[in-house]
């Protein structure tokens, strides 16, 4: 740039975030000394309008035309800030900011240590702004596609709303049929609708919707490429039924011979054959074979189903597809799994016949469960008189889960409600530590269940026995625990327990989330982009998650977040276009030797390699501006725009100086 | 002895003392009063108060109640409530403090346990080793001996099967292991 | 493999029968235990009621005496077992503690470094470094048609070691079959049996006891086997002072798993330390060797209407 460098500094306060240990005046005041600043001001609250205003003011009329903001992190304010400049008409790339409030107020408490990191931190930014070069961002278009991933209520939700505004969805779905857990629940609180009844409309209109192509059995091999333009590469599982000639009429089901427990659909409670439809409300209507259990498969022989079939549509020798295509925006609702109530030995689980887990006890009561709806216990006949419900099984733990599951304590009041309902004069104890209600209409379901005359005790279950120790206790299961509010132990004898066991992230959350560029919490939930402000994305730009896989939620935050990222995706696609930040790296091809160790060495596979040149070339829409390349180029030959050496050399050597000046040890920039 | 803790002033309340007398006793500010404690313990039928409920007597600074309870000293340190307890509170350890700071403060009411102890640990003073026809000569015969007539006919067996030895074995370094515990004892305090 | 080992006071005297069995098992099995020369005793649960530091300082003790070409220390009671792992532990994850402890030691002449030594249970080294296929191939008269209740006591799994589930363990289980013997499954395998509540509080303990056996003779237990001293005195010598406090008639005796192998392993005599016990395990041994088993019966066809039960994991000996 031939024009004189005019550098204008601003230094936030944000209230007293960054002014109760940095003296900011002191460092607004200092920063006007530093070399090619016209203007240094300090001010409460850069972030809004009038603090804006002033950046704009001076860019106007002081012709300022490099800005530096020492406030918080450019995670928080980059954008803001370049809006301001680009507003006054200064390109946003001749702005930097100074993170004097995360890397500096933040971590410290002494104030003359805080004031001089400050100090050199803006020395560093001022250094590097005279150094910048005005930049254009980048526009792509954005694909309509849209990928959904998990056909669950949440996933479901996204695709109905983003199919009804015109947009073409790719439902895929690991289970042979879409409905997710909710598919398997009885009844569901408050309001006490059979959840298949709500459900299933939904499946039916995801099923036949015309912009939603559903598949189901599938799952996502491989994700490449960056928001607007992800290529996805889905793995369609061979169901050995050809769907085409299938009318879902279910002989194969009814002729087929083998029958195996249903670990999945009936939770363990019930049977299902070799080939099956998951449950009868299944959508696609289309069974599958389960090869590891097929007689065939294992033998050669049997295939009644192919036997018996009246259309023809057994392939036994059908194969794996592997579909690529081609989307803009991924919403991620994989759902939840059931901490495995076995962990906790104490509670009797997998040892006494009688204790069930929540979603065997779902599949109890459901009326098209394995006892058509009966109550009764582990001999399939017997229907009990005295039902205990646990509470927080494998959660608020710290020796398994330590978080709250959420719908818990609302799901045993429904268990509760369900006994009554269904066992008339049966006895029905709660074992609680608190009672967590806080949604619309929560709390007068607890209130109903108090009328109805359930047993509330408030006390951890320490453990459940079939030792009897006294009269009245031989054949039943005794609940141990402390009644804390009379303050004694009790040891209550029933015939049946319900474990409200815990919800759990996925068992391969954390190579999903790899998969697809995203990260996972300590408890390997999908971690959003902000907890409060933005729960429905996350830090990769066009990939979104929804429901449970987000964190323990009811079906009605399910439900909301599956509309929310349906929102976000409808916005991104509404603009049509797509900024993708200036940024990024690029070839002298003079000096390159065409020795391919930048492309090597990227991690986005954003470099391709021109053979007729012999020159390797950066593709600028799927560069990140990760730098990895620069520093791998043996010829010096590639440069990060926004990050040249002489911009870095220029912020190190404003912070050296500072440092030297104020007599500070490394570790306290550091 | 202080546990690790960050706090560098001194404990001010009882809450603090009994937290600074166990290792790793500031984990009691997490307890949740779920229970688990009391409903896990095999002799907390037979305690005044179960231990759940001292540790909220605890943290409401009832000292006197709790150091004249006879909860700690029905503890068997099975340790199936530390073990289960859901914050992880070292709930076992918590038992020996409050039976350190109710003998310290001879504040034990009701309990044998308190003399069992300190006879035990006055053989193992004086020989290095347990004896334990001493000791239960010497507890039993100043501890309701009337009641203990039955016991006599249990020594028997016990001798008869040389499963009892009539003198002491004693360790040969004695003044060794001494000069150990007159320094943890001035080191440590009372407790 | 060469061990350091911690008898304790108890196998001096009372608990003789498990110090020579295990000894007897260990040569045939080529485990050397070296005894740590003048040990002390532990403390039991006795010293931590009155005094913290010299409590620990009493146990490190012995802890520094372990010569230091051994770093594995075996302690064949439960209650020595748990105060020489917890101050090991403690002394390292406390570290002001264990610099307290370690100048009480001083005064004596002695230092430990925390985390040195690896402390194991008896029972930890016969299956996870013995290994039961080992075991199992030295078992010349395999104890078949004995039915024998492990009892595991507390101490041994709580709090957790890491060696076996602390609620429902399952390695001694696995041992006696190991050693052909027909092992009971009974859920109270692993509560307490009062530990020194007999002295103090009788009916506490009694009540406790009175438990463990009525459950073992529910699932119609001949022979309880026990891996700590304090669980044998409680279970054995105390059995007639429970049936006399409850008026039931238990007649249950109580070996060590030790002797329970050396009898497997075809030994006899002092080995095997038969005859120590209280309640006479006569009548139970007379079982082995002598009926020939009756053949296990045909598995029922399931029953159709029964719901399946999920099975766990670990649910294979």
């Amino acid at each position: 740039m031939d024009e004189k460098v005019k550098v204008g500094v601003y230094v936030c306060h944000c209230g007293t975030n960054i002014a109760g240990v940095v003296d900011v005046e002191e460092v607004a005041k200092w920063a006007a000394n530093l070399p090619n600043v016209e203007v240094s001001r300090d001010y409460k609250f850069m972030c809004s309008s009038l603090g804006q205003e002033l950046i704009e003011a001076d860019i106007k009329e002081k012709g300022v035309n490099r800005v530096v903001v020492a406030s918080c992190s450019p995670h928080m304010h980059e954008r803001t800030f370049r809006g301001a400049c680009s507003r006054a008409g200064l390109n946003p790339y001749l702005f930097e900011m100074a993170n004097i409030r995360e890397h500096d107020s933040w971590v410290t408490t002494d104030k003359l240590q805080a004031t001089n990191k400050a100090k050199a931190l803006v020395a560093a930014a001022v250094g590097r702004v005279a150094h910048q070069q005005p930049l254009e961002s980048l526009f792509v278009p954005i694909d309509p596609h849209v990928l959904i991933v998990g056909g669950g209520v949440a996933g479901i939700q996204a695709a109905l709303e983003i199919a009804d505004s015109g947009n073409p969805v790719y439902l895929v779905e690991r289970e042979p049929s879409i409905g997710g857990h909710m598919a398997q629940l009885d009844k569901t609180f408050p309001t006490l609708d059979c959840s298949a009844c709500i459900l299933t409309p939904k499946m039916f209109d995801a099923g036949n919707h015309k912009n939603i192509t559903l598949l189901t059995y599938s799952e996502v091999e491989e994700v490449s490429g960056y928001v607007g333009n992800f290529t996805v590469t889905i793995r369609k599982k061979a169901r050995h039924v050809i769907e085409d000639k299938c009318t879902g009429c279910g002989a194969c089901t009814e002729k087929c011979p083998k029958r195996v427990v249903d670990d999945a659909f009936e939770a363990g409670l019930g049977y299902r054959k070799a080939i099956y439809r998951p449950f009868p409300q299944a959508v696609p209507k289309y069974p599958v074979i389960d090869t590891e259990n097929c007689i065939y498969y294992e033998r050669g022989k049997c295939k009644a189903c192919q036997m018996f079939c009246p259309t023809e549509a057994i392939d036994f020798d059908q194969k794996d597809e592997l579909i690529m295509v081609k989307v803009g925006n991924i919403v991620l609702a994989t759902g939840y799994d059931l901490f495995d109530a076995r962990r906790i030995p104490q509670l009797g689980y997998g040892r006494l016949a009688n204790v069930f887990n929540s979603l065997e006890f779902e599949r109890l009561s459901n009326a098209a469960g394995p006892t058509g709806g009966k109550i009764v216990l582990r001999d399939g006949v017997t229907a009990p008189q005295s039902v205990a419900i646990v509470h927080c099984v494998g959660s608020r733990d710290r020796n398994y889960n330590r978080y709250c599951s959420s719908i818990c304590c609302m799901q045993s009041l429904k268990f509760a409600h369900l006994v009554h309902e269904r066992l008339p004069g049966s006895e029905v104890y709660n074992f609680y530590i608190d009672i967590r209600t806080p949604g619309k209409g929560y709390e007068e379901f607890y209130h109903r269940l108090l009328e109805e005359g359930t047993h509330f005790i408030r006390g951890r279950v320490a453990e459940i026995t079939d030792a009897a120790r006294r009269p009245g206790e031989e054949g039943k299961l005794i609940v141990q625990a402390e009644d804390t509010l009379v303050g004694a132990q009790r040891r209550i004898p029933v015939d049946m327990v319900i474990l409200s066991a815990g919800l759990q992230s996925r068992a391969d959350a954390k190579e999903v989330a790899i998969k697809f560029g995203i990260s996972c919490s300590t408890d390997q939930w999908f971690i959003e982009k902000h907890p409060k402000l933005d729960p429905v994305a996350t830090m990769t730009d066009g990939v979104f998650v929804a429901g449970a896989c987000q964190g323990p939620k009811d079906i009605p935050a399910s439900v909301a977040q599956g509309s929310a990222a349906a929102a976000r995706v409808l916005s991104i696609i509404g603009q049509r276009e797509i900024e993708i930040d200036a940024a990024t790296a690029i070839v002298n091809e003079e000096s390159c030797v065409g020795c391919k160790e930048c492309l090597a060495s990227c991690p986005y596979q954003s470099i391709e390699f021109l053979a007729h040149k012999n020159k390797a070339h950066v593709i600028e829409a799927l560069c990140k501006g990760c730098g990895t390349c620069v520093g791998s180029c043996l010829s010096k030959s590639i440069s990060l725009r926004h990050f040249t050496d002489d911009q870095l050399v220029a912020e190190m050597i404003g912070a050296m100086q500072t440092m030297n000046l104020f007599e500070m040890s490394e570790l306290e920039v550091a | 002895m202080a546990s690790e803790t960050a706090h560098s002033s001194p404990p001010q309340t009882f809450f603090e003392e009994v937290m600074a007398n166990t290792p790793g006793g500031e984990a009691l500010r997490l307890c949740l009063q779920c229970g688990t404690c009391g409903g896990s313990c095999p002799s907390g039928e037979d305690m005044d108060y179960s231990p759940r409920r001292i540790f909220a007597m605890v943290e409401a600074n009832m000292k006197d109640k709790v150091l004249r309870s006879n909860t700690a000293w029905y503890c068997v340190s099975c340790y199936y409530c530390m073990e289960r307890c859901p914050q992880e509170i070292p709930v076992t350890d918590f038992m020996y403090t409050l039976k350190r700071m109710a003998v310290a403060e001879g504040l034990y009411q009701g309990s044998d346990a308190p003399d069992w102890s300190k006879t035990f640990i006055g053989m193992v003073e004086q020989f290095g080793r347990s004896f334990e026809l001493g000791l239960a000569t010497r507890y039993h015969l100043t501890h309701h001996p009337l009641g203990k007539i039955g016991l006599g006919s249990f020594a028997l067996d016990m001798l008869r099967r040389d499963r009892l030895a009539l003198t002491p074995n004693s360790i040969k370094n004695m003044s060794q292991l001494r000069a150990i515990l007159t320094k943890a004892k001035e080191l440590g305090g009372a407790q | 493999m060469k061990y350091a080992y911690y008898p304790g006071c108890s196998l001096e005297r009372s608990a003789a029968s498990y110090h020579t069995s295990t000894m007897a098992v260990a040569g045939e099995l080529g485990l050397a235990f070296q005894e740590i020369p003048d040990w002390n005793c532990c403390g039991a649960t006795e010293y931590f009621s009155l005094n913290l530091l010299p409590a620990y300082s009493l146990v490190a003790r012995n802890l520094a005496l372990v010569p230091d070409d051994l770093s594995e220390l075996a302690a064949p009671c439960s209650a020595c077992y748990v105060n020489l792992k917890k101050t090991d532990k403690y002394m390292h994850k406390y570290p002001k503690l264990g610099a307290q402890v370690n100048e009480a030691l001083a005064a004596g002449g002695l230092q430990y470094k925390a985390g040195r030594l690896k402390v194991r249970h008896l029972l930890d080294i016969m299956v996870n470094d013995v290994g039961y296929q080992t075991i199992a191939e030295h078992v010349s008269k395999p104890l078949s048609g004995l039915r024998v209740a492990p009892y595991y006591g507390c101490l041994i799994v709580r709090p957790d070691g890491g060696f076996d589930n602390p609620e429902q363990p399952t390695s001694l289980d696995r041992l006696l079959r190991a050693l052909g013997a027909e092992v009971i499954d009974y859920p109270l395998k692993a509560q307490c049996c009062g530990g020194h509540m007999t002295q103090i509080t009788a009916n506490v303990a009694y009540e406790l006891i009175r438990r463990l056996l009525q459950n073992a003779a529910d699932y119609k237990a001949d022979l309880i086997a026990c891996l700590c001293p304090m669980c044998q005195l409680n279970l054995d010598a105390y059995q007639g002072k429970v049936n006399s406090h409850f008026g039931t008639d238990y007649n249950l005796p109580v070996l060590y798993f030790t002797q329970l192998m050396a009898l497997a392993f075809g030994l006899s005599g002092d080995a095997v330390g038969l005859g120590s016990e209280i309640v006479s395990s006569a009548a139970a041994l007379a079982k082995i060797g002598l009926e020939v088993p009756k053949p296990e019966a045909k598995p029922k066809r399931p029953d159709k209407q029964a719901l399946p039960m999920p099975t766990m994991p670990d649910q294979e000996a």
